[in-house]
């Protein structure tokens, strides 16, 4: 199986290249062409997660076998099998989601899908900087599609914005990746950190802007504040299906630079080490206190789905400002069951909204702003025996639930394993109870910042599941099981997570340590021999 | 020939930066492609200039790479150009849709005067 690695990326592209020309005028082939598709997917991405957890060294896939620093390889190692994971998963997730309603809103639906999981696991699995690039503008191109399924006015007027934003933060990755090439005469990442420690001391400034400003573009992919405020509008206005898939598309900016700052500034890269990480520590705190701030503020369920999308990057991003292995670990943990659960939101959200009025969230806030008195009161002598809760009702509120308890960190569900990992990683960075806690600003700010956001986090979702799950029992929703099935997956999920805690955290603990190790890394790429 | 090249990507990009920030599609969609060009020549000069050199080795030759001008950035430009293009037609295509919707085209949909 030396091909593995090609194939999470030439399956979709393929998939989606037959889709085109098909003739067929009710979807069905389309349809089950997307669904094998991300089926086969899931298989690839956990074979290679099993073979990169198991021979635990970096593979390369060496593209038309030309050696490496001349042509381009495809690098597999835990982390990026974890990201290929999670792309398989939620991509057949919410395709499986379309099925009912959603892919018949818009020509070209499928296809555009295969296309954006084609970029998104290229942009995983790429170990160049260029190729980087290319992957970025597939999977941009596919998302701007998927952004505007369905069409509408809300969602040109988000589109619009979302691309155009998104064409600038190209033009500034350009100008990154070129100042790189200038100054090192590489692009290809392994080379380019065995590279940078030799550096002269005059070309350092130059390699340095060139990083801020490829940093730049993938900050903005990843939504930091001030960068991201074209999120909330966009996902809130895009189909529930291509929302859940973007809420993983936001995790891309976080992964590159997860991945570039280790690589190139990780411990090894002499004058250069730890670039940047003050400034994501300091910008990742102020995402997660924005983001917190709109969850509270929001009176939309999507709206309220943006913002967890922006707690959970600003987290991460802040997490990997600390540079710890210990707290990396937590990060990749709280990343995994994040995305899994605002995917498993976003779809849960169309489903409660389903044969509601249109701004009753709205009046439902208002109301409670203001009060609404003696209605209330008249009804509940009337009920006195109480409501029953119908089936529907109580699944979407368990899913409900479920996905508020991953999202805040509260136990027992699988994101508390991550914050927990990543507060004791600050709190100490040895292990707790070993030697004395030692705690800079940065990581007070870092563990107030985390607690707070959870607190935020629960307050928001208990108000928004009151409103729209008990108080409104007489307007019950038709949820097909096709529809409830994927969420209940990505909750399933999460859960399974949490039941295998054990192996869950070695397979990420192990994926930050070779991360903040990149020797193994960089040794394994330039040693490929074919 | 420095000179000429870095004053024509600060005009382009200067302009172009201008023009993003105004309210109308049009303008910034112009202001897009004017900084595509300042960055394709940017990203052009960063192979340094070596004048009438080639890139390409001649067959059987080993080649100093000090008399060869350096392919890669050619390359990269290209499929700069490629990618650039097919985005600003399909932002073009949405800001037509945006325009038949809105009936306006201001980047928000609605804005003072027309």
């Amino acid at each position: 199986m030396q091909h593995l690695a090609i194939l999470p990326i030439a399956v979709p592209l393929l998939a989606g290249a037959i889709m085109i020309p098909m003739e067929d005028q009710r979807g069905r082939l389309r349809a089950a062409l997307g669904i094998a598709s991300a089926l086969a997917l899931v298989a690839f991405a956990v074979m290679l997660a099993w073979q990169a957890h198991l021979g635990g060294a970096v593979s390369i896939y060496r593209l038309g076998n030309w050696p490496v620093t001349f042509g381009i390889v495809l690098v597999v190692d835990r982390l990026a099998a974890l990201m290929l994971v999670l792309t398989a998963v939620l991509g057949l997730s919410a395709l499986l989601f379309s099925l009912t309603r959603w892919q018949r809103m818009g020509p070209h639906f499928h296809a555009l899908f295969q296309f954006q999981l084609m970029g998104l696991n290229g942009a995983f699995l790429t170990g160049d900087l260029f190729n980087l690039f290319v992957f970025f503008e597939v999977l941009l191109a596919a998302s701007y599609g998927l952004a505007l399924h369905g069409s509408g006015i809300a969602r040109v007027k988000a589109g619009l914005h979302y691309i155009s934003i998104n064409l600038a933060a190209s033009l500034l990755f350009l100008i990154g990746v070129s100042m790189i090439y200038g100054v090192t005469g590489t692009l290809n990442m392994a080379d380019l950190a065995s590279r940078i420690p030799a550096l002269p001391a005059e070309n350092r400034p130059l390699l340095e802007a060139g990083a801020a400003i490829l940093g730049m573009a993938f900050l903005t992919k990843a939504a930091m504040w001030p960068l991201g405020f074209w999120l909330g509008p966009t996902y809130a206005a895009a189909s529930p299906p291509a929302a859940a898939i973007f809420s993983l598309m936001s995790k891309v900016g976080v992964y590159a630079i997860l991945r570039l700052s280790l690589l190139l500034f990780g411990e090894d890269a002499g004058a250069s080490a730890g670039f940047g990480g003050t400034w994501l520590l300091a910008g990742g705190i102020m995402t997660i206190g924005f983001g917190a701030v709109s969850v509270l503020a929001t009176q939309d369920l999507s709206r309220l789905a943006g913002g967890c999308v922006l707690i959970s990057s600003g987290t991460l991003l802040a997490a990997i400002g600390a540079g710890q292995v210990a707290v990396t670990g937590g990060a990749l943990i709280y990343l995994a069951s994040s995305a899994l659960a605002i995917g498993a939101l976003f779809l849960l959200i169309e489903l409660l909204e389903r044969g509601r009025e249109v701004g009753a969230d709205v009046l439902a806030v208002t109301l409670e702003a203001f009060g609404d008195g003696e209605g209330e009161e008249e009804e509940e002598e009337t009920n006195e025996v109480g409501t029953v809760i119908p089936a529907t009702m109580a699944v979407l509120g368990i899913s409900f639930m479920c996905c508020a308890l991953v999202l805040a960190g509260l136990p027992p569900l699988s994101g508390f394993i991550g914050k927990f990992a990543m507060l004791s990683g600050i709190l100490n960075p040895v292990g707790l109870g070993e030697g004395p806690p030692s705690l800079s600003l940065g990581g007070w700010a870092l563990l107030v910042a985390l607690v707070l956001s959870g607190f935020a986090t629960v307050l928001a979702m208990a108000r928004a599941g009151i409103r729209s799950l008990w108080a409104n029992t007489r307007s019950v929703p038709l949820v097909g099981v096709v529809e409830i099935a994927p969420v209940l997956m990505l909750i399933g999920l999460c859960v399974a997570m949490t039941a295998a805690a054990g192996p869950t955290t070695r397979y990420m603990q192990a994926a930050a340590e070779s991360l903040h190790t990149p020797r193994e890394y960089v040794r394994g790429v330039m040693e490929a021999r074919p | 020939m420095e000179l000429i090249l870095a004053i024509s990507i600060g005009v382009l990009g200067g302009s172009g930066v201008w023009l993003l920030m105004r309210p109308r599609t049009f303008q910034l969609i112009i202001g897009l492609s004017l900084l595509s060009y300042a960055v394709n020549l940017f990203i052009f000069s960063m192979g340094r200039f070596p004048v009438g050199r080639p890139p390409i080795l001649d067959p059987g030759t080993s080649g100093d790479p000090a008399v060869f001008a350096d392919p890669l950035p050619q390359a990269l430009v290209l499929t700069a150009i490629v990618i650039g293009f097919a985005t600003t037609a399909l932002f073009l295509v949405v800001m037509l849709a945006s325009r038949g919707l809105t009936g306006g085209d201001h980047v928000d949909g609605r804005g003072p005067g027309r």
